[in-house]
């Protein structure tokens, strides 16, 4: 099989969808690796860089002609038109967006892989480039703004004067928003970071980062891990928190994304008002809007002396590690798709599903919803569920299980006396009991489990007490006293087992604590 | 209890009480018991979460003072004294226990517990035999007489297990297997001759089988040596859950021997709990629970692991200059703790370590593997000891995701749990063993006492890989020396 990686078509676009390093796996793999010429200069991959590791160097439209072949960008009509029939596209695609791009990859019997609809769950990080280039992005944003900001961005103190460190504020913490938040604590600034879903707090202090939230009870996180579209009452008293920082926040960076839709308005006019001239806006959703009211996707412009870039190529300013990354995460699907041998695309195969958009030009998108509970927000160690029933019994054993058990059952009704019938029962009933307990307790905690129940296991210290408390008569033999004597003796043992267990168990859950960071 | 007891206190010894007229209602007893049945359920219930055990272990207490005051209470009781006595002193030496045990050492005292529960259970078995209270006959003697049987052998196989479980995680005996030559056809032979003893016990006239009785209880006893002795080190946490187990059916089956429900609810409680546990163990090795008792490990006439083919490899040491730099380079730690960390006791020095890592801004987390230890919980247990914040300590299946993206993996003290031939070796042991899968991560770091295998007996791998260096030396002096480098840093 061919890989094909033509040169990006996009106007302003350095990354390339290899790299010199993925290349040589895909050999490795069985592939045979074609580069369109030049494909890799502006990320300083030159073609000898791919030569020299076996790729093979042609002309453009050969590149589009492979059996796979791997893009950075949505492809253009025309650049599908010079793919083969069957072939296979993998690259970012938008399927929501694009509905004229999936049209015209069915109409060639292609197959589609859109890397931005890789589900985001933990097995498939390793292909999820919108994480790698979030990451890219937000640290990018932190050199933009420096770069059109008036001073440092940490702290000095100088014969000549002193300076504050900058305060930097980032809207929403994910990935991009974490990324920028360490980049500017690694350039010594002060940086606050707001988020509407709770679990960011711990990243963001994670990383130095000081959490900004609003007292509304409200999770704005939805199962996929993404944000959603808050309340009313919500968004306002977010509004009444930015503008409170805004006087004396020298950066904004804005992430903030919604899958699917505009970008949301967040930093409006009158906040750009009430910050200092030469503060800096950085909008890293300016390609779907801006979160910023006043930005101008891809250019920098002034507004109220704050400077607001509205750059859409942060990622592709960083070229060289953003094709490293990128090229990795493909690499990475290939190699899950089963590599040039054993090349399968698998619908019971979530992160695979979940990125078909086009198979064989039948429309895949969207992808059947899987339900899961969202994250927890602290990771609970996780309790066991009821076991899956173990492998299936085969039939016969099935049936001479059931024909033992109600030929027990059968023995105790006909022939036990009535009191032990009524101790059977409370002896079954105890142990489902027990059974629906235990699947409960925590993880973490099965130790003082057992020794909580080693202590209440001491409870035969009731049957040494009904032996010993007969009492002994004076003078009584040895063998008349024997009971008493061995009753005296479960006692002693009991007891110990009871107050050791029931100390022991107390001692060790006092220790159980949760952090306060 | 706002009852008064009438009886004066008596002089421990000789007494004689006629039980005359009963002055309590006839059901009160049955309630106070169904109430500390209750407590009980409470006291496991609230295990499910750390915020609420407290207080179920309070409810545990409560459940257990209730059902001794009861029992006093009941009409068969007249005397006090010996009882009294006997459980004051008990008391005094259980609180002792307890007070004094270290948390490292937990899995010697539940065991050691678990065999006194078996004893008791014993002689409670033989006392009832001897004097069973009120004359039987027909189907009820005979199934007094099963009642007898059970609670004789199970407590005695609890015993005998019990005291070699301890006596192994206390490195009285060696870990290692016992494994005898058929000791399959061994263990059967003692099962059929409790059985073939059982006859004549039961055909025997009432207080003459005693003989018998003590036959059956020498026979388990060995039974319950020999199912522990040839059962291994690493698979001790299952054997200890296991004899848990045995202690609450041999309370139950006491139960069913004196009439006593609240034993039988009790026992059939605790007995369900050993059970679970013992096989979510099972569950997370990979192992039936048959494999475990009778499998011996790496044996049964195959060609034991140590074999030719055997991976063979450098260690690779990493100084501790170069470890501290790795480790302040990282931006995620992951902290693998095993058995190693409990013997050399260094959940304190791996505390003091989080936190310094923690306020340099490191993200450092805990992976705990679900038979990590010498006890299901063991290294949770330690790291709360340590003060260790429950919420940065997380399972294998939530962790083993992030590993790849980890930057450093210290393991400390564990081998089988991180050995990837688990995954790669069919043939191994411990094959198909769901593993942490630390040498995804960018540099795993092996702390290691000294040059020998795993509990298992199995050759790791892991410690060949390229990412893979060796830190050897005592756990907490390994980490109290980094963790002074790291002061030297700041």
């Amino acid at each position: 099989m061919k890989i094909g990686i033509p040169k990006e078509g996009r106007a302003g676009e350095r990354r390339v969808a290899a790299s010199p390093e993925s290349a040589k796996a895909f050999i490795e793999m069985g592939f045979e690796v074609c580069v369109a010429q030049n494909a890799g200069s502006l990320a300083s991959f030159p073609d000898t860089s791919f030569e020299a590791v076996g790729a093979t160097i042609v002309p453009q439209a050969q590149a589009w002609t492979c059996d796979v072949v791997l893009q950075v960008n949505p492809p253009s009509e025309v650049e599908i038109a010079q793919m083969r029939e069957g072939g296979t596209l993998i690259s970012l695609l938008r399927p929501a967006q694009n509905a004229h791009l999936l049209k015209a990859l069915m109409a060639k019997k292609a197959t589609a892989l859109a890397l931005d609809q890789i589900p985001r769950i933990t097995r498939a990080q390793k292909m999820d480039v919108l994480s790698s280039m979030g990451n890219i992005a937000g640290y990018r944003a932190v050199i933009e703004a420096s770069q059109h900001y008036g001073g440092f961005f940490g702290g000095q103190m100088t014969a000549a004067g002193k300076c504050a460190p900058a305060k930097v504020l980032v809207i929403g913490a994910g990935v991009a928003g974490l990324s920028a938040l360490g980049a500017a604590r690694g350039l010594g600034a002060t940086v606050y970071a707001f988020d509407v879903r709770a679990s960011a707090k711990e990243q963001v202090e994670s990383l130095g980062g000081r959490f900004l939230t609003v007292e509304i009870e409200e999770s704005g996180e939805t199962a996929g891990g993404y944000a959603k579209t808050m309340s009313k009452e919500f968004i306002d008293a977010e509004m009444a928190l930015f503008r409170e920082h805004a006087p004396t926040t020298d950066v904004v960076i804005t992430t903030a994304l919604i899958p699917g839709r505009a970008a949301p308005k967040l930093w409006l006019a009158d906040m750009l008002k009430r910050m200092k001239p030469g503060s800096v806006v950085v909008d890293l959703a300016a390609e779907q809007g801006g979160n910023c009211e006043g930005t101008v996707a891809g250019e920098v412009v002034q507004v109220d002396g704050v400077n607001i870039v509205g750059y859409t190529d942060l990622v592709s300013r960083l070229p060289t590690i953003a094709s490293r990354f990128f090229a990795k995460n493909v690499q990475n699907l290939i190699s899950e798709l089963g590599g040039a041998e054993g090349w399968h695309i698998d619908h019971e195969d979530e992160a695979v599903r979940g990125a078909l958009a086009v198979e064989a030009g039948e429309l895949r998108f969207p992808p059947p919803k899987i339900e899961r509970p969202p994250p927890p927000l602290i990771a609970p160690t996780s309790e066991v569920r009821a076991p899956e029933p173990e492998a299936k019994q085969s039939g016969v054993a099935r049936w001479v299980g059931s024909a033992v058990f109600v030929s027990v059952f059968a023995l105790i009704g006909v022939f036990a006396p009535m009191e032990f019938v009524q101790h059977f029962s409370v002896f079954v009933l105890s142990c489902f009991v027990g059974w629906q307990l235990i699947w409960n307790v925590n993880h973490a905690l099965h130790t003082p489990l057992m020794s909580v129940t080693n202590a209440i296991s001491g409870i035969i210290l009731v049957g040494g007490i009904l032996q010993a408390g007969r009492g002994l008569e004076a003078g009584a033999s040895v063998m008349a006293a024997l009971p008493v004597v061995l009753g005296a003796v479960a006692i002693l043992l009991a007891s110990i087992n009871v107050v050791g267990g029931f100390l022991v168990t107390h001692r060790m859950l006092a220790m159980f604590r949760r952090g306060k960071a | 209890m706002s009852v008064p007891l009438t009886a004066p206190p008596i002089p421990v010894g000789s007494v004689i009480l006629e039980v005359t007229d009963y002055w309590l209602p006839e059901s009160l007893l049955p309630v106070m018991y169904l109430v500390a049945g209750i407590l009980f359920v409470l006291s496991i219930g609230g295990l499910s979460s750390q915020e609420s055990a407290t207080r179920g272990n309070f409810f545990g207490m409560a459940g257990m003072a209730l059902a001794v005051v009861a029992t006093m209470l009941a009409p068969e009781v007249a005397s006090y004294g010996v009882m009294a006595g006997a459980i004051a002193l008990g008391a005094i030496i259980g609180a002792a226990l307890a007070a004094r045990v270290a948390m490292t050492s937990m899995p010697q005292l539940v065991a050691a517990l678990h065999s006194f529960v078996g004893l008791a259970a014993v002689l409670v078995g033989l006392s009832t035999y001897l004097d069973p209270g009120h004359p039987l006959e027909g189907a009820e003697a005979i199934i007094h007489g099963v009642e007898i049987l059970l609670d004789v052998s199970i407590g005695a196989v609890t015993f005998t297990g019990s005291v070699v479980a301890w006596a192994k995680l206390d490195g009285r005996l060696s870990g290692k297997p016992l494994l005898l030559p058929g000791r399959h056809f061994l263990n059967l032979f003692l099962v059929a001759a409790i059985v073939g003893l059982a006859v004549p016990f039961l055909q025997a006239d009432p207080g003459e089988g005693g003989l018998w009785l003590l036959a059956i209880a020498g026979v388990a006893s060995v039974l319950g040596v020999h199912l522990v002795a040839s059962i291994g080190g690493a698979d001790m946490p299952v054997v200890v859950s296991l004899l848990n187990s045995y202690s609450g059916w041999t309370a139950a089956a006491a139960g069913f021997m004196l009439g006593n429900d609240l034993l039988i609810i009790t026992g059939a409680l605790v007995g369900s709990s050993g059970a679970i546990l013992s096989s979510i163990m099972c569950k997370a090795m990979n192992r039936s629970i048959w494999n475990v008792v009778f499998g011996g490990f790496g044996s049964d006439g195959s060609a034991p692991a140590a074999s030719a083919d055997q991976p063979q490899g450098e260690w690779v040491e990493i100084p501790l200059g170069n470890l501290v730099d790795r480790i302040l380079d990282a931006r995620e730690v992951v902290i693998v703790p095993g058995y190693g960390m409990a013997v050399g006791q260094a959940q304190r020095a791996v505390d003091s370590f989080t936190r310094d890592l923690q306020a340099r801004g490191i993200r450092v987390r805990f992976a705990i593997h679900p038979v990590a230890g010498r006890l299901p919980g063991h290294m949770n247990v330690l790291l709360a000891e340590a003060g260790v914040p429950y919420d940065i300590v997380l399972e294998m299946d939530e962790i083993n995701g992030d590993l790849p993206e980890t930057d450093v993996v210290l393991v400390i003290g564990a081998n089988d749990i991180v050995n990837p031939s688990a995954q790669t070796d069919p043939a191994s042991p411990i094959a198909g063993m769901p593993v942490l899968e630390v040498w995804k991560s960018e540099l795993t770091v092996v702390f290691k006492r000294g040059r020998g295998v795993g509990y298992a007996g199995v050759v790791n791998p892991l410690f060949f890989l390229d990412k893979t260096r060796m830190f050897f030396g005592d756990a907490r002096d390994s980490m109290e020396k980094i963790n002074a480098e790291l002061k030297s840093r700041s």
